[in-house]
């Protein structure tokens, strides 16, 4: 080397070429980033603009009378709606209590570690099971298979508003079975990660103190991990209010309005499945209109959820 | 004088309460696994029986023939591979690049916190609502060379669900590479986007690869998004300029072959489902496997 004092090797003396590459590769990272926020921001924009002549013409009549008749050009959305909220609440209220049990199940030392693995393994590809092959199974096997014991409700109990139809078939009751199926394995999952993170040191404090495995589940590591379990049920709550598929292929696609689990309903997403190809005109307002409904209702379940996860997020 | 008998007794009610959850406990995780035991009971059973290289390679016919002339699936699985590569070629490189940004320039301030919030809120849309979106956007307007119903579109429907995914696990891959590999690189006169491309990227490789493998796995199943973008078609594609018109997708074919009224085409529907489930779970394990060797490393 001839040169004794080696050249300085600065920013300023970068290679202009650099420079400029690294400039670039950063403006365009920011760009791929706010992708998201411009593909959000449209999805709401084009919901809503699309649905403002049904918005303009219905106002809030739409969200409470049960009317779809093209012919007449009367829209109203209230057995989807309905339908929507029943069907996603009823089948969080069973998948719940499941999902969270099987957690427990799977996280604390109940049974040997490798049989724990598998069933969680098996749950999460439940997971994997596309919506559209659940609905054939409840097409063709759940509903067969259940219809029987829908009959005997229907016969003993058929006196209650809730049971006062004959089942057909499809129906409510089998898409809020088919529901549960969707949302067991995102609650247990859920579950499972929030009770892997409480500290294994609360576990060993309730068990020093003479706490049997049950009482250390309810009253310590259960209330550590509520704010990720509470998260993941309202984030099967949203999928529950939107998953279309196995619900529009079981639930009937009716739009008349009944009380009854065993007679066909709707949802807002079966029915957008169901109607978006063939309509047009201010059908397809409607439509938009209840879309923009589900949407307000996920987006507003989802937000909450977030809320919940931050809020009440792990004190140990 | 205090009891000092501290030998466990199962007769206490606490120790029988005890006993009653985990019974219950294990009840329920029995009834957890058995919808999945029972459909994959059944797609096997019906799917399996009916599988032929025919089958597997031949286009569906109409509607109302019997099974030895109901044709096959070829054109639907050649259509899924078809669209979710497109939604691949769109939701892969804005959600790593969109992730990177997130991971390796975003300080604490509003843009960046608002991406990340737009992408949990992004994830926790239904997927029928993109396809709502990308029908108003694209099918209506025929904006795409005067085409209504396309294969492209419903590829764009497809990564608007994959794209999430994608942000979320780059982002979480690349905050694990320790800063030291950074600073390091850094600090031997590395530019930023030399460190990123030759160090980090690298070093997050396998767990951004499992995260872009569920994506995929995930778009590939999905049907409500692609029943009016991509909607369906009962024939193989001749050639590239096909992916503009109409495009049949295994998701699809279940959903239309399964509110059928005929038993080939039901069974059709069943064909398609086992090969769907397998593609998929095939997809979940290979993952699984990534991300297993990743962590071992």
């Amino acid at each position: 080397m001839t040169d004794a004092t080696p050249k300085k090797y600065t920013n300023k003396t970068r290679p202009i070429t650099e420079k400029l590459l690294d400039k670039g590769f950063k403006r365009l990272t920011v760009v791929l980033a706010s992708m998201v926020a411009v593909v959000l921001i449209s999805i709401l924009a084009v919901v809503f603009i699309e649905s403002i002549g049904s918005m303009s013409r219905y106002g809030f009549k739409f969200l409470i009378t049960s009317d779809w008749n093209p012919v007449t050009d009367e829209y109203g959305a209230f057995t989807a709606i309905y339908g929507t909220m029943l069907t996603s609440l009823a089948s969080l209220s069973i998948a719940v209590p499941l999902g969270v049990g099987t957690a427990i199940f799977i996280t604390e030392n109940i049974i040997p570690q490798r049989i724990r693995t598998l069933i969680g393994l098996m749950v999460e590809l439940l997971a994997a099971i596309p919506s559209v092959v659940l609905g054939l199974w409840a097409v063709f096997i759940m509903e067969p298979f259940i219809r029987p014991f829908l009959l005997f409700i229907y016969q003993k109990f058929g006196w209650i508003p809730f049971f006062s139809s004959e089942p057909v078939g499809p129906g409510l009751a089998p898409a809020i079975l088919i529901l549960v199926v969707m949302l067991l394995p995102i609650i247990t999952s859920i579950a499972r990660d929030s009770l892997n993170q409480v500290p294994s040191r609360l576990r060993e404090a309730a068990y020093g103190i003479g706490a049997t495995r049950w009482s250390a589940i309810f009253n310590v590591i259960l209330p550590a991990a509520i704010s990720g379990i509470t998260g993941g049920i309202l984030l099967a709550l949203g999928r529950a209010m939107g998953e279309t598929m196995a619900v529009t292929m079981i639930i009937g696609n009716s739009n008349n309005f009944s009380w009854s689990l065993l007679s066909p309903g709707y949802t807002i997403s079966a029915m957008l499945a169901n109607q978006f190809g063939e309509a047009d005109g201010s059908q397809v307002s409607s439509l938009m209109y209840a879309a923009f409904v589900l949407m307000l209702l996920t987006l507003g379940v989802n937000i909450l959820a977030q809320w919940i996860v931050k809020k009440l997020s792990l004190k140990y | 004088m205090m009891n000092k008998d501290l030998t466990f007794k199962p007769g206490l009610k606490r120790n029988i309460t005890n006993r009653l959850f985990t019974i219950l406990a294990f009840m329920f995780a029995s009834i957890a696994i058995l919808p999945l035991i029972l459909v994959l009971f059944y797609v096997a059973i019906k799917g399996l029986s009916i599988i032929s290289l025919d089958l597997l390679v031949l286009e569906p016919q109409p509607p109302g023939d019997d099974l030895t002339t109901a044709g096959g699936i070829g054109n639907a699985i050649v259509g899924t591979v078809i669209i979710t590569g497109i939604a691949s070629l769109i939701a892969i490189p804005i959600g790593v690049g969109g992730g990177i940004y997130l991971a390796e320039y975003a300080k604490e301030g509003i843009f960046s916190k608002f991406i990340r919030f737009g992408t949990n809120v992004l994830s926790g849309i239904p997927s029928i609502i993109a396809g709502v979106f990308i029908y108003a956007l694209i099918v209506v307007t025929k904006i795409l060379f005067g085409s209504m119903f396309s294969g492209v579109a419903g590829g764009i429907a497809l990564s608007i669900l994959m794209l999430p995914t994608v942000i979320k696990t780059t982002d979480e891959a690349l905050k694990l590479v320790p800063d030291d590999l950074r600073r390091g690189s850094l600090g031997l006169g590395a530019s930023m986007f030399t460190t990123i491309i030759r160090v980090t990227l690298p070093s997050a490789f396998r767990s951004i690869s499992t995260g872009i493998v569920l994506g995929i796995a995930r778009a590939a199943g999905e049907t409500a998004p692609l029943i009016f973008t991509a909607l369906f078609s009962y024939y193989h594609i001749t050639g590239i300029q096909d992916i503009l018109y109409e495009m049949s997708s295994l998701s699809v074919l279940i959903y239309n072959f399964a509110l059928e009224p005929y038993k080939a085409q039901n069974d059709l529907a069943w064909a398609a489902s086992f090969v769907l489930v397998i593609i998929l779970l095939g997809i979940n394990l290979l993952s699984r496997w990534i991300s297993s060797i990743a962590a071992k490393n």
